[in-house]
């Protein structure tokens, strides 16, 4: 069969794990970067995202936000951030008002609305980027998984003179850490809001306010993480770090810190997985985080399939 | 109000004419839509729209007709499993298993090594039930809710998907492989056999819903019931399963597998806001589902590269949008016009009562109301109360005349008699409140207000037995009695009309 001896090509230790720490540091480190800052922040954040059952609220804000990108696009006529963020943000907004909109004022039940809405906004965004592909610079294979490999092709901006990187890997670092900041910042009011709504209030907080923060930050790292994932992997680094932590340990602070480390080899492993098969770096990253998923639902210690058997 | 007939309703404002004028101005405006869509396609393919239309709908091609066939195959199946999915709340169920058949799709293309339609369908199920069992052995082996794990298996499966579908792309045949058509459909694309499959699961669905409809019902509405009369309706559940797989599968040449679970949802959900009766849903559904299939391949022929499954599913949303503002029991536009409606027709009941009210102070002397002593009355100016009148003249039941140079309202038979009828609902349940519910007999007006727009005749009926043929109202104002306005009404002598209606102590 020749057709699998060509599916997995050569291995070449030397390619694959040597060079791109040595001879090609400059464009693998900016991959490696870009694929830890998106999966750090998306992990950070999801894992309260994943807590308060609002998983499928960031599938299709990370499905809905296309037509605006693709509008401001041809709007502004440039990639600029902030008219590409505008007209990410006015999507999600629209998304999660046509969902209230059509729960609220028809019999249609939350899940099926949320189904209509989202699959409908991206239908308009993948006609518009079939239709003007050229002139917005987005194809469908960036839709649909993202071109992380592009963060090479960038020139570099400086950061205050002090050092030299992508624009887009900048932004994305400033992203991940207004997550981990504002997460740190906010961190008793976020857990007590995520676990006892009512336990809040009587304290004194506003558990609306923290949903309303909560889901406007999910659609600033949803957004950015847009061009360097997709729409749809980017419910990979959502909620893969956080269940997968959480199957290791009871300690939020813990589960946290366990996130950032997923994040972290996943970008790794990924990036050299990507490179060795020639395939997109965001599908690589997504399969090696499923696969630490995988491994930590049978090995975990306590909750992990193996130990509930042999207990 | 069986008494007061056609000119009744026509106070009621109730017509169903309007309403179809809205739904057909809807569709002019979808249409207008959809063409200036396509002249726009057309301009960036330089071909004519109509010769490419003429073409689709002649079915001169055979690739229109395979592509027209497997629409309408496409949706007759998506359109009966989605009303199931709709009415089960499982839509995110068939958007994971939409995207958890794409490294089946791979596997069946390298296990091939051509795009072989059957191949590809046996790997996608594989993968789909392998997906379904993930999520169901998450659920019940760890503490992770359901809604992660079935985000988990759709991102999980899609990213292996997507690495196995770059490695086909990079193989040597890979660029013509046609696997990256899977992820947004090209209805074009569909090969006969693929056809032959989509009709095979088409008629599967058709027949199974037709032989197991009252298993499938009762285990979608109350599994309860089912068990406790010895259905298996876990059997039952996984056959459901196993069609909405298949359809998935089938669908995903077409469709593609992002967009699939939109073909399931969106149709059956319109037919959900139009009807309340499972069957008729099921046939709704799949009208929908066959013309947004067909609609789609159009647009996706006119436009030459256009991927068929976002145009199948804006076709799909511009009928929710239209089902969602216009259905007539549950649309947004129809239920506002209920509404006001109903607004109306209480303000005219209240003339009505007012105007009853003024004769009763005349000691129901003459036919005629002053206007004047009218707008007293309401504590209102007589502009404002002309204007109200207007209102009762333009439904046919009051007119207004000039007599030596006063004006007066005369209401006609129908008139008086419901102007009866909201004073007999109004006393009678004053009467009610006060002698049965022991209210003060002060503090029973508000609510009256309220009710006496609302009682129908069979309650009226029972409150007058209840409480013994009352002459008298708590405020001991007198009671018309329905005996007495049936009476009047059945007897038509000229003196009956004239006055419309006798007063019981007469």
């Amino acid at each position: 069969m020749s057709i699998w001896s060509e599916l997995i090509p050569e291995f070449s230790f030397e390619q694959v794990f040597v060079e791109p720490w040595t001879e090609f540091l400059d464009p693998f480190i900016w991959i490696f970067l870009m694929g830890f800052f998106v999966t750090a922040a998306c992990g950070f954040l999801g894992t309260f995202i994943v807590w308060r059952r609002m998983a499928l609220v960031g599938d299709a804000i990370s499905h809905s936000v296309l037509p605006g990108l693709v509008i401001a696009f041809l709007v502004s006529q440039s990639r600029d951030t902030l008219p590409m963020f505008l007209g990410a943000v006015g999507a999600g907004v629209l998304t999660t008002g046509l969902i209230e909109v059509i729960h609220q004022k028809s019999r249609i039940k939350t899940d099926a609305a949320l189904g209509i809405v989202f699959t409908t906004l991206f239908a308009i965004g993948v006609v518009l980027v079939s239709l003007y592909g050229e002139n917005v610079d987005l194809d469908t294979d960036c839709v649909l998984y993202g071109e992380l490999e592009h963060v090479t092709l960038e020139p570099l901006s400086s950061v205050f003179g002090l050092f030299e990187a992508p624009g887009s890997v900048i932004r994305m670092g400033v992203v991940s850490l207004l997550v981990v900041g504002l997460v740190i910042l906010f961190y008793r009011p976020l857990v007590v809001s995520s676990f006892d709504p009512g336990l809040a209030r009587s304290m004194g907080m506003n558990p609306a306010a923290m949903h309303h923060a909560l889901m406007s930050l999910l659609a600033i790292v949803v957004v950015s993480s847009f061009e360097a994932v997709g729409a749809v992997l980017v419910i990979a680094m959502l909620i893969f770090p956080g269940t997968t932590a959480s199957l290791l340990s009871d300690r939020l602070p813990v589960i946290l810190g366990i996130t950032l480390v997923i994040a972290f080899l996943g970008a790794l492993l990924g990036m050299h997985f990507a490179l060795w098969l020639d395939i997109s770096t965001a599908g690589a990253i997504s399969t090696v985080i499923f696969g630490m998923f995988l491994l930590a639902w049978v090995f975990a210690p306590r909750r992990g399939l193996l130990w509930q058997v042999f207990r | 109000m069986k008494l007061a007939g056609e000119s009744w309703k026509r106070f009621c404002g109730l017509s169903f004419a309007p309403a179809l004028r809205w739904a057909l101005a809807g569709v002019l405006v979808l249409l207008f839509a959809a063409s200036a869509e396509a002249a726009r396609i057309s301009d960036m393919q330089d071909t004519n729209v109509w010769e490419q239309a003429i073409r689709f709908f002649s079915l001169r091609d055979d690739v229109v007709r395979t592509a027209l066939l497997g629409s309408i195959f496409l949706g007759i199946s998506c359109g009966l499993l989605g009303s199931f999915i709709v009415v089960r709340k499982l839509s995110l169920f068939g958007d994971t298993l939409s995207h958890a058949v794409l490294p089946g799709v791979a596997i069946g293309y390298l296990v091939a090594g051509e795009k072989d339609p059957f191949a590809i369908f046996v790997g996608a199920t594989v993968a789909g039930v392998l997906g379904t069992v993930v999520v169901n052995l998450i659920k019940k082996t760890t503490h992770i809710k359901e809604d992660s794990s079935l985000g988990m298996v759709l991102a999980g499966f899609y990213g292996i998907g997507i690495v196995l579908m770059n490695r086909i792309q990079k193989l040597p045949t890979g660029t013509q492989s046609g696997v990256n058509k899977f992820l947004f459909g090209q209805a074009a694309a569909v090969s006969p056999t693929e056809v032959w499959m989509i009709a095979g699961v088409a008629v599967a669905a058709v027949l199974m819903v037709l032989l197991f409809y009252r298993q499938f019902l009762l285990g979608s509405f109350d599994i309860g019931f089912a068990r406790s009369l010895g259905l298996p309706a876990g059997l039952f559940h996984y056959l459901l399963m196993m069609l909405l797989a298949f359809t998935v599968v089938v669908s995903l040449q077409a469709v593609g597998a992002v967009l699939v679970s939109a073909m399931l949802v969106i149709p059956a959900a319109s037919a959900y806001l139009l009807t309340d009766r499972m069957h008729r849903m099921l046939v709704l559904a799949s009208v929908f589902g066959i013309f947004s299939g067909v609609l789609g391949a159009f647009f996706s022929f006119l436009g030459n590269s256009l991927p068929t499954g976002p145009l199948m599913v804006l076709a799909a949303s511009s009928i929710f949008t239209l089902s969602f503002l216009f259905s007539p029991k549950h649309g947004l536009v129809s239920r506002w016009r209920k509404r006001r409606r109903g607004q109306k027709r209480i303000e005219n009941e209240n003339t009505l009562k007012a105007i009853y009210q003024v004769r009763e102070s005349y000691g129901f002397a003459g036919e005629g109301v002053r206007v004047k002593d009218l707008a007293l009355r309401m504590g209102e100016t007589t502009d404002e109360t002309r204007r109200r009148l207007e209102k009762l003249a333009a439904v046919g039941v009051c007119d207004l005349k000039e007599i030596e140079g006063k004006s007066y309202a005369f209401l006609n038979p129908d008139g008086w008699l419901r102007a009866c009828a909201v004073v007999r609902n109004h006393r009678l349940w004053e009467l009610y409140l006060t002698n049965q519910a022991e209210y003060e007999p002060d503090h029973v007006h508000d609510d009256a207000e309220v009710i006496e727009h609302i009682l129908g005749e069979e309650t009226v009926r029972h409150l007058e037995r209840l409480l013994d043929y009352p002459a008298e109202d708590p405020h001991g104002k007198l009671i018309p009695s329905l005996a007495d306005l049936q009476r009047s009404l059945t007897k038509g002598s000229s003196e009956d009309k004239a006055t419309g209606y006798r007063m019981p102590n007469q």
